[in-house]
């Protein structure tokens, strides 16, 4: 394939741009990196299910009512929320199902994060500042929103 | 019933949610939150916790799909991540602070305006005009591989207007637990006249990013149910995962018309119910 043609405005011939391939490349390779980490998500969930419908005398968790999480106990169990990032890997220890289900989310809310931090290294390799910034300051909100968002 | 029938019957739904999300291209984020909340009852808390899960999967599984065909553009994404996840942190925020009625009003509207929004014709992919001064600045171009297999080149039009549209679709997807793509599309299709598959494709990138912003603050208010998530989120993923096969080989402009019917009935009936307090 022939590089295309490409239009440029004035400004923009004075910078060094990465070309189309250059970035298709990288969000293939992102894609694809994106992909393992949500079957893996999803292999864990499906493990934890199947763990907590081994018990299938448990009575159904009642979600019609919502339990803040001060109300109910802090642990990860069939009937409670995730509560904390923390209490996640602390009750992987008890081997429960919904544990299992837990890590499994998490590591699936991590898929789009990643992709983030990928983005970063990929526009800092093409040394393109003003994207790596960008980039930076969207993992910065997410930081922020994981970390201190209420 | 016990735990096994609950959980089948909401991994059924959820997959004929994700089935139907992937064939109106609105997600399903949109259909799965008021199933949960109108058939079987689940505080929409809970129901949107779910659903965001479920958003996220969708996104990072069909990401390689989408960036294959080579139209997202990944910078423009980048740079208006910013405005959604922002939005996203303020919608998120605000769960904890409206009722339960206001949420469920504005998720049936939610539900009518993309129902509307799927039947508008895409405009004409416009030529390129020259950039304006922000666009330029940021680099907010692209060349896509328009029919013929020719590249078209683009340059995004009114930048703020789009910036902005993008707030209020974070702010959605946090309120509500759902993807907005609806919303997304507009602010780039409309807003800034980017080519439809542009628009779409830009739009599949920036949901699970938009998601990951809420996903935080929802489990701290314990929003996030592992074992209602479980069901849902396998059940979308794979619904969305059908959904997608079958839009690359059949016709669905019948199908279509027949989901959007069945998404305006969904927002009427959220709108009465939150209205009547069965919510």
């Amino acid at each position: 394939m022939t590089e295309p043609a490409r239009r440029h405005t004035p400004t923009a011939e004075s910078r060094r741009e990465p070309t189309r391939e250059e970035d298709q490349r990288l969000e293939v390779a992102i894609a694809v990196l994106l992909r393992i980490g949500v079957i893996a998500a999803a292999v864990l969930v499906a493990i934890g299910g199947v763990m907590v419908l081994r018990h299938p005398e448990a009575p159904v968790p009642d979600y019609r009512i919502f339990h803040a999480p001060g109300e109910a106990s802090s642990t990860v169990s069939t009937g409670t929320s995730i509560h904390s990032i923390r209490a996640v890997f602390s009750q992987l220890r008890s081997g429960s199902g919904a544990s299992i289900i837990a890590l499994g989310l998490l590591l699936l809310i991590a898929t789009p994060i990643a992709r983030v931090v990928f983005a970063v290294i990929g526009f800092a390799r093409e040394r393109d500042m003003l994207y790596t910034v960008v980039s930076l300051i969207v993992l910065a909100i997410l930081a922020f929103s994981l970390l201190h968002g209420r | 019933m016990t735990i096994i029938t609950f959980t089948l019957a909401i991994l059924g739904t959820s997959i004929i949610a994700g089935l139907l999300g992937a064939l109106t291209g609105l997600g399903g984020g949109v259909v799965v939150v008021p199933v949960l909340a109108l058939l079987f009852h689940v505080d929409l808390r809970y129901a949107i916790g779910a659903s965001l899960v479920s958003v996220i999967a969708t996104s990072s599984g069909a990401a390689a799909a989408y960036v294959r065909e080579g139209f997202s553009n990944i910078r423009i994404g980048m740079f208006l991540e910013i405005a959604t996840t922002l939005g996203a942190i303020v919608g998120a925020s605000l769960t904890a602070m409206v009722s339960i009625k206001a949420i469920g009003i504005v998720f049936g509207i939610v539900l009518l305006y993309s129902a509307i929004s799927s039947f508008r014709g895409k405009h004409e992919d416009a030529a390129p005009r020259h950039a304006g001064g922000l666009a330029d600045q940021l680099r907010l171009e692209g060349e896509y591989p328009a029919e013929g297999g020719a590249l078209k080149a683009y340059v995004a039009q009114r930048v703020p207007a789009g910036f902005g549209i993008m707030f209020l679709a974070g702010g959605l997807s946090g309120l509500l637990g759902i993807g907005s793509g609806a919303v997304k599309v507009l602010a780039m299709d409309q807003a800034m006249r980017l080519p439809f598959k542009v628009s779409t494709t830009t739009s599949n990138f920036m949901i699970g990013v938009t998601a990951a912003a809420s996903a935080g603050i929802y489990i701290r208010h314990g929003y996030i149910m592992p074992s209602l998530a479980m069901p849902v989120m396998l059940g979308v993923l794979g619904g969305s995962l059908i959904g997608s096969r079958i839009l690359v080989r059949a016709r669905v402009s019948t199908l279509r018309m027949i989901f959007a019917i069945v998404i305006v009935a969904l927002g009427v009936e959220m709108i009465y119910s939150s209205l009547t307090g069965k919510l």
